[in-house]
């Protein structure tokens, strides 16, 4: 999660109220699987995140995976989603139909409202702020988030391990063996590097206190305010007015049904 | 500023350790007395638990599941396990003991395990930061720092949190000479303005020699063997010292030194041309290296942190593709093959370019000594007989056979650097290229590596070794090349 460009508004929230934003304005999103309601919520999303400062070549640059995924997510619907209405095409198991179309459109736009504010929410999110957040403000277990928080760093050393690994094994004279082969032995290895890797750093926590019986104090305040509420209320806000729409127009459709 | 806290004092009686699940103790029958103040450097054979003394100290030996104790250890008259926060404890490892991914933040976690109020927390920060000369912004990124600004960075959380007592575990043996340097001097600042009581454990003797007050001398089985001024116990107990690998200060190295450097005359068997070297495409850290290393000759390659030394020699060793220009092995080296080095098959190399890694651990593959040293041999496709002789006979040469059976990831760290130069020797290869193969090494083990190196050299074998190590330098720097700034790479001699 490196720095992206700076957001108005955004910015200010806390990560934990990001994260319970992003929850709480995707998950009603899955209720449904009409057109109305996702590009309803994908437009508000739109113009919200463009008056915070996310200009297209960051949405490009950042939402690229789901921007991909979401023509494919529309296209397996158009071609094989359940058939009904004019058919104006078809192949083998392959039938385009209104009722297709119009699925393809409703899967697709709602790749993208669930999907862009997810990435672009927790855009600048640092893993620190987030650790603290989750402890103070969520107060899930200290012990836990900071230990997550240590082991995560140790990734960027586990890259290099593997680097090194696999030059050390073509030196061995056993870098021609098959790659499947070759990458569960490597996978292994980096296995033992790693809970060596992990104990030293326990024992490096254990040296500064950490897990001590005293009451932890905070470096850094995690604050939740009025920023926080005004996106929680927002998040809210474009869940309902989309589900409400659809429903007012009919063309709500429960998964379930 | 570091406020001042009162040093604290170390009792030891009959204290041992025996870590779970094994029958030998690890260190046992201590008694030790040390005063308010006092500055110690702790020296013993590797084995001989001074770690695990400097870790109960340190409070973090945990409960029963990690071992077990018998005997005392008090600081300040209470028992070490409970006086969490008295002692402050900086590990070998500079990799292993960032917790953080910001200078500032890093440095509070201490002061946070302790309790310590927001406003005081950040007054420690910055005042241990200031202690140990790492002048940076608090939000710096501690994946930018060096080894040495690494171990001053676990030395400042260690003071954030005010011990009376400090406790070193070889601090500088994973750095280079600029990095002891800033971390010496640091604790030197650091001990003059706190008084705390001090212990370092540490083979290199003269890096310590001029700030300790007393040297204590461990045995094997973790008893005192010698304990007093430093410049008497030095003079009195030398042979032990030595025998223990210690690095007596002035002990003149049993190992011929390198002769001087021959016209290189003989031919080179491998030679860079205009190559430029680099971890990734588009990642240029050199260009423009034209050098050559003289067959049969022991070659030395120094030069600053971070001027691409190990990657030069990983792509020498055919493992690093070059970037621009070649790396072109002589006829002899190449042995028929048409192309460079780093298009050759792995198994082709084996008999022509072995590379000991600086991580020992990076290059093990096997659950036993034995089976690690027979990886090359059967890569290389021998026939079993020969593989069982090779392996039995390179096993005797480097003292291994005794630990055939173990794994190499028990092994210390000695014994770890002998097995990776047996299992690359094994299928002698003609050019062997090691990247700081002394790292860390006491002083019983780098004596037997140099001579071991230099009778291979002797026996017709290339060398290239990458070091920091002037010692080293002396014993085989037949030939000596430099990477200097951006200069190209020369002869320096």
């Amino acid at each position: 999660m490196s720095a992206g460009p700076s957001l108005r508004f955004v910015d200010r929230v806390n990560p934990v109220t990001r994260l319970a934003a992003a929850i709480l304005l995707t998950t009603p999103l899955l209720l449904s699987v009409d057109w109305l309601s996702a590009a309803l919520a994908l437009a508000v999303q739109l113009v919200l995140f463009a008056a915070a400062g996310v200009r297209p070549g960051t949405l490009a640059a950042r939402c690229w995976p789901i921007l991909v995924a979401a023509p494919i997510a529309g296209t397996s619907m158009l071609l094989y989603g359940s058939p009904s209405g004019t058919e104006y095409w078809s192949f083998w198991l392959a039938r385009v139909t209104d009722g297709s179309i119009e699925l393809a459109i409703a899967v697709a736009v709602r790749v993208l409202a669930i999907g862009l504010p997810a990435v672009l929410l927790f855009m600048n999110v640092d893993p620190t702020e987030l650790a603290d957040g989750l402890s103070q403000i969520a107060r899930l277990p200290s012990r836990f988030v900071l230990g997550a928080l240590a082991g995560a760093r140790l990734v960027g050393l586990f890259v290099e391990d593997w680097r090194a690994m696999t030059l050390s094994r073509r030196a061995r004279g056993i870098g021609d063996h098959r790659a499947v082969r070759r990458f569960a032995t490597m996978a292994f290895a980096l296995l033992v590097l790693a809970i060596r890797r992990g104990s030293k750093l326990a024992t490096a926590m254990e040296a500064r206190g950490f897990g001590a019986d005293v009451d932890r104090t905070w470096a850094r305040v995690s604050r939740v305010g009025w920023v926080d509420a005004a996106m929680l209320a927002t998040a809210a806000a474009i869940a309902v007015a989309a589900l409400g729409a659809a429903m007012w127009a009919g063309t709500f459709h429960p998964v379930w049904s | 500023m570091t406020g001042a806290v009162a040093p604290a004092r170390v009792e030891a009686r009959g204290w041992a350790w025996r870590h779970a699940g094994r029958k030998r103790w690890a260190i046992e029958g201590v008694d030790l007395r040390i005063v308010e103040g006092e500055r110690v450097l702790l020296v013993g054979p590797s084995g001989s638990g001074k770690s695990t003394l400097l870790q109960a100290l340190a409070g973090v030996h945990g409960g029963e599941e990690e071992g077990e104790e018998s005997g005392t250890l008090l600081i300040d008259g209470r028992p070490a396990a409970e006086a969490r926060g008295r002692a402050g404890l900086v590990l070998q490892d500079p990799d292993a003991q960032v917790i953080l991914a910001r200078v500032g933040d890093d440095v509070a976690f201490g002061c946070e395990n302790l309790g310590v109020p927001r406003d005081e927390i950040w007054k420690r920060v910055r005042g241990a930061l200031d202690d140990v000369g790492l002048r940076l912004p608090l939000d710096h990124p501690t994946s930018a720092l060096s080894g040495g600004q690494k171990q001053r960075l676990a030395l400042a959380g260690a003071l954030a949190m005010r011990p009376g007592l400090l406790l070193l575990d070889e601090p500088t043996a994973n750095l280079d000479p600029d990095g002891v340097e800033e971390v010496v001097a640091a604790v030197h600042r650091v001990l003059d303005r706190t008084h705390a009581t001090f212990v370092v454990v540490e083979h290199r003797v003269d890096v310590w020699l001029h700030l300790v007050t007393r040297l204590v001398v461990l045995g094997r089985d973790g008893r005192l063997v010698a304990d007093g001024v430093p410049a008497r116990v030095l003079a009195e107990h030398r042979d032990e010292l030595l025998a223990a690998g210690v690095w007596v200060p002035g002990a003149p190295l049993p190992v011929a030194s390198a002769g001087t450097p021959g016209r290189s005359t003989a031919e080179p068997v491998l030679t860079a041309e205009a190559l430029a070297i680099g971890r990734r495409r588009g990642a240029v850290v050199r260009e423009d290296l034209h050098l050559a290393l003289p067959a049969g000759t022991s070659t030395v390659l120094t030069g600053a942190n971070g001027s691409g030394k190990s990657t030069l020699a990983l792509t020498l060793g055919g493992l690093l593709e070059p970037l621009a220009g070649r790396v072109r092995p002589s006829a002899a080296l190449a042995g028929g093959l048409r192309h460079d080095p780093v298009r050759w098959r792995s198994r082709d190399l084996l008999t022509r370019i072995g590379t000991v890694f600086q991580e020992p651990e990076h290059q093990f593959v096997a659950s036993t000594v034995r089976r690690e040293v027979a990886v090359g041999p059967r890569a290389a496709r021998l026939a079993s007989g020969e593989i069982e002789r090779r392996v039995d006979e390179v096993l005797a040469r480097l003292r291994l056979d005794h630990l055939a059976a173990a794994n190499p990831f028990t092994l210390s760290g000695g014994e770890q650097r002998r097995l990776t130069v047996a299992s690359v020797l094994v299928t002698r290869p003609q050019l062997i290229i090691l990247d700081e193969p002394t790292f860390g090494q006491d002083r019983v083990t780098w004596t037997e590596l140099v001579t071991l190196l230099r009778e291979l050299v002797d026996d017709g074998v290339t060398l290239l070794s990458v070091t920091h190590d002037t010692a080293y330098r002396d014993a085989l720097g037949e030939h000596h090349l430099e990477l200097r700034g951006h200069q190209r790479v020369g002869s320096a001699r």
